[in-house]
């Protein structure tokens, strides 16, 4: 059976697979992670806030996007993300948005309800007395939230941030449905195109699960060096 | 220095406060004792503003604590407070833990900051730890950064919860000992505490709460002489061992 295997299709794509697909994953998983935890950090503070107002809106957005398949999600704010835009900076049409960049803000909005839903257990799981304290010092909210609640739920969720985002990662590849080229889509291309798509799937297989390893090592010895000693 | 006139305080419907009064003087020191669940914590992070409450008046240096408009945090800043936990932050080494609340809060810059920090570091003994991390300390030696902490904000009143109630009974002394020190030198001080010895040494006055409310209020001499109270009698038997 493995003799059927033509591993050569690997070799000869393998510009196109990584530097189209490959750089598109990494580059869109890295800009959702980054905005997607400081929208989820936001998320976070909001929903744990006193004003009414304030608390339920967060909380009924991440409630929303909780609820509905990422895939469906990414069909919606490609058709509504150049209306909503059009609206948002006042356009009598609808802005052209690439398909890069409908993604992006898909994603970002997506992951950081998730994203929230960590930092508010990270930040709840502050003790009181902490917050006690900077207040003591004359600290107010954001003084207090910044320098003392921020950066103590930031590191303790580090483990859990990571998970997320490996998630984030692999979800990437459901810009699929709307025919952007990421790692999954360029290399589906190629194994149609060539007629081998189990070697291509075996080989994207092989490839994320290397890739998310490695990450998993990296955040743990990245742990270690911001661990808080207590 | 400070007032507090019929505080009462609810946690919802239950009565937490009833009808506090009592004054600090300048320079006086008064120690809060009580058994178990009066109150006497709750009624101390009153007088900053940490716990809020609804019923009376509380005014520091003439500022008055209930008011929806003064500027709590400005307060608080002139305040220092010492809390049961130390709350030192884990996240900062010894050195940033002084000088945050300098920088952040009262302006100062780094040099005149860690000037000021480290002199409070060696007065309480510490001045060698300056790089470690609280997590790296015992109780005891938190318990007196978190003092050096406080100390470093150059407060009007410094008010303690219960300082050495989480200490090993061989760190209490050391932490004793920086407080007396500060006594001494005429600070305005308003402690919560189980340690009778503490009290005897350097208070002029002893507060007695239970269940919420203040039921002596008195001169040492006259709190270790005669006491008024059937409830503080047993309580002082109790606790003196």
């Amino acid at each position: 059976m493995l003799s059927n295997f033509d591993f050569e299709v690997i070799s000869r794509s393998w510009v196109y697979l990584f530097q189209t697909g490959m750089v598109f994953t990494l580059k869109l998983t890295a800009l959702s992670m980054l905005g997607g935890i400081l929208l989820g950090t936001l998320l976070a503070m909001m929903r744990l806030s006193s004003i009414k107002a304030v608390s339920l809106f967060a909380s009924g957005y991440v409630n929303l996007i909780r609820s509905v398949p990422l895939v469906l999600v990414i069909f919606w704010f490609y058709f509504l993300v150049p209306y909503i835009a059009a609206w948002v900076i006042g356009a009598d049409e609808p802005v052209k948005v690439g398909a890069f960049s409908s993604a992006l803000i898909t994603f970002i909005m997506f992951e950081a309800a998730y994203y929230c839903e960590i930092m508010r257990s990270g930040i709840q799981s502050i003790p009181r007395g902490q917050v006690w304290a900077g207040q003591a010092l004359g600290m107010n909210y954001f003084q207090t939230m910044s320098n003392i609640v921020l950066p103590q739920a930031f590191r303790n969720m580090i483990p859990v941030l990571l998970t997320q985002t490996i998630v984030l990662f692999q979800d990437v590849s459901l810009v699929y449905v709307l025919s952007i080229p990421d790692f999954v889509g360029a290399a589906s291309k190629i194994a149609q195109r060539d007629g081998r798509l189990i070697e291509m799937y075996v080989f994207v297989a092989v490839v994320y699960f290397i890739m998310c390893f490695a990450l998993s090592v990296l955040v743990k010895h990245l742990q270690k060096r911001v661990a808080i000693i207590r | 220095m400070i007032e507090l006139k019929n505080v009462s305080k609810w946690y919802g419907q239950f009565q937490v406060l009833t009808d506090c009064s009592t004054q600090v003087a300048k320079g006086d020191v008064v120690v809060i004792c009580g058994p178990s669940g009066s109150g006497k914590s709750t009624l101390i992070k009153t007088v900053n503003g940490l716990e809020p409450f609804q019923k009376g008046e509380i005014t520091v240096d003439g500022v008055a604590v209930g008011d929806p408009k003064t500027n709590l945090s400005k307060l608080r800043a002139r305040i220092g407070m010492v809390f049961q936990n130390f709350e030192l932050f884990p996240h900062l080494s010894i050195r940033e833990n002084l000088t945050i609340g300098q920088t952040k809060v009262l302006g100062r810059s780094q040099d005149e900051a860690n000037a000021k920090g480290l002199k409070y570091l060696e007065r309480v003994g510490l001045l060698a730890q300056q790089d470690k991390f609280p997590g790296q300390l015992s109780g005891g030696q938190q318990q007196r950064v978190a003092i050096a902490r406080a100390l470093s904000m150059d407060p009007i009143a410094m008010l303690f919860d219960e300082p050495t109630s989480a200490l090993d009974p061989e760190m209490i002394n050391e932490v004793l000992d920086v407080m007396v020190g500060l006594a001494q030198e005429g600070m305005t001080m308003m402690v919560v505490t189980h340690e009778m010895g503490f009290a005897k040494r350097v208070a002029n006055r002893i507060v007695f709460m239970d269940q919420g409310k203040i039921i002596e209020d008195c001169s040492k001499e006259d709190f270790f002489g005669t006491t008024r109270s059937d409830r503080a009698r047993d309580f002082l038997a109790k606790i003196i061992h």
